[in-house]
């Protein structure tokens, strides 16, 4: 998927250009933007390079685990292939619950390595888990408390009343979420029913012999 | 509106004092623990780096071109099906595969019309309640090696719509 989109976004960008008169900023922006992509890196070095250690420390002292328990009915119900006191569980509630208050940075390293604990859970390849997939669903429909940038670019450019956006926000983020767990269940239930069956089966096969 | 910018400068300071707090009175050493998350944060951002640069160069070759417009507007039925104006399609498009992109024809739109307008209303709900779809799942799935991304796009993709048409639905109603 990623490999088509990339190729149509380059080739079809450059094609386009070829007939528009615009191959001068083509040049420019992929040396500006590489620039940036490299500039958001060392950033992010910095940032998440913080929070992986403030989580670090989390883990360390059990705060995670008590994050995970009060979000595990939570957790289980959206991702039920998911073991109890699985280290996977910790990540996604560390994820969400950065996620909720709207530290996007904090969220990324939690989210990073709950995805590596899910794919502990596979067998392997390159093929996302069905966990995986509902992980980032959720992850992407994002719920979100305080847009505090839309607040500040609001009252920046002159709004009467910058956070009048906080309400309705919040409708819409719960609207978005509740459409991907909506998309989760559907998934879950057309295709699950009858592959838990096998799982369990094959889980089976794998003791006797 | 004070309250809220208040609050939320909470939110960051505090988090990390509970954190730090909590691990010192149960007994971590903190500071060891930070100094090895802290190394493993550097490997995630080496490993997502070349992710980033692939990305951010083919969104900014797509927009330069022109070509971004063009698709814009070559959505626009399909938008006006949503009751999506014209002008937030490009927000939309953009929102998908990064969010400074996505700021900046934001405050284009608030410079135009202003913040407090129907489409400077509906941008501002639509940043809030969408994610940078397609560059969450390249940096998520490229960490962990995986191509095949299943069903993820088109679930995020259901979301993400799904909030983009809310945020047009609820300025129509509170406007």
């Amino acid at each position: 998927m990623l490999n088509i989109l990339w190729v149509i976004m380059i080739a079809g960008g450059i094609f386009f250009a070829a007939f528009h008169g615009t191959m001068g900023q083509i040049t420019e922006s992929f040396i500006s933007s590489s620039t940036e992509a490299v500039n958001l890196c060392i950033f992010m070095l910095g940032v998440i390079g913080v929070w992986n250690g403030m989580m670090e420390i989390a883990v360390k002292s059990g705060l995670m685990k008590k994050i995970a328990k009060t979000m595990y009915p939570f957790i289980h119900w959206l991702f039920p292939d998911i073991p109890p006191r699985h280290k996977a569980n910790e990540y996604i509630a560390a994820n969400m619950a950065a996620n909720i208050l709207g530290l996007g940075w904090a969220a990324t390293p939690a989210g990073l390595k709950a995805m590596r604990e899910l794919q502990k859970l596979e067998e392997g390849g390159g093929r996302a888990s069905d966990m995986m997939c509902a992980f980032l669903v959720l992850n992407i429909s994002s719920l979100q408390l305080v847009p505090i940038n839309m607040i500040a670019y609001r009252s920046q450019y002159g709004s009467v009343n910058p956070a009048a956006v906080v309400l309705p926000a919040i409708c819409a983020t719960m609207i978005s979420t509740i459409a991907g767990i909506v998309f989760i269940k559907i998934i879950e239930i057309t295709r699950y029913n009858g592959k838990k069956y096998n799982r369990k089966n094959k889980k089976k096969r794998r003791w006797i012999q | 509106m004070k309250f809220l910018l208040y609050f939320s400068d909470f939110i960051v300071p505090f988090t990390m004092f509970y954190i730090v707090v909590y691990g010192f009175f149960n007994r971590t050493d903190v500071y060891e623990s930070f100094l090895k998350g802290v190394k493993e944060g550097f490997q995630i951002v080496i490993e997502i780096a070349p992710t980033m640069i692939a990305l951010l160069v083919s969104i900014g070759i797509f927009r330069a071109s022109g070509a971004l417009d063009s698709f814009s507007e070559l959505l626009a039925p399909a938008g006006k099906l949503l009751h999506i104006p014209v002008e937030v399609i490009p927000v939309f498009i953009v929102r998908i595969f990064s969010s400074s992109a996505a700021v900046s024809f934001v405050l284009d739109i608030f410079k135009e019309y202003g913040p407090d307008s129907r489409l400077g209303m509906i941008v501002s709900i639509m940043m809030s309640c969408t994610e940078t779809v397609i560059y969450t799942i390249t940096i998520y799935y490229m960490s962990v090696n995986i191509k095949k991304t299943r069903w993820t796009l088109p679930g995020a993709m259901f979301a993400t719509i799904a909030g983009a048409v809310a945020s047009v639905a609820i300025t129509e109603l509170i406007m």
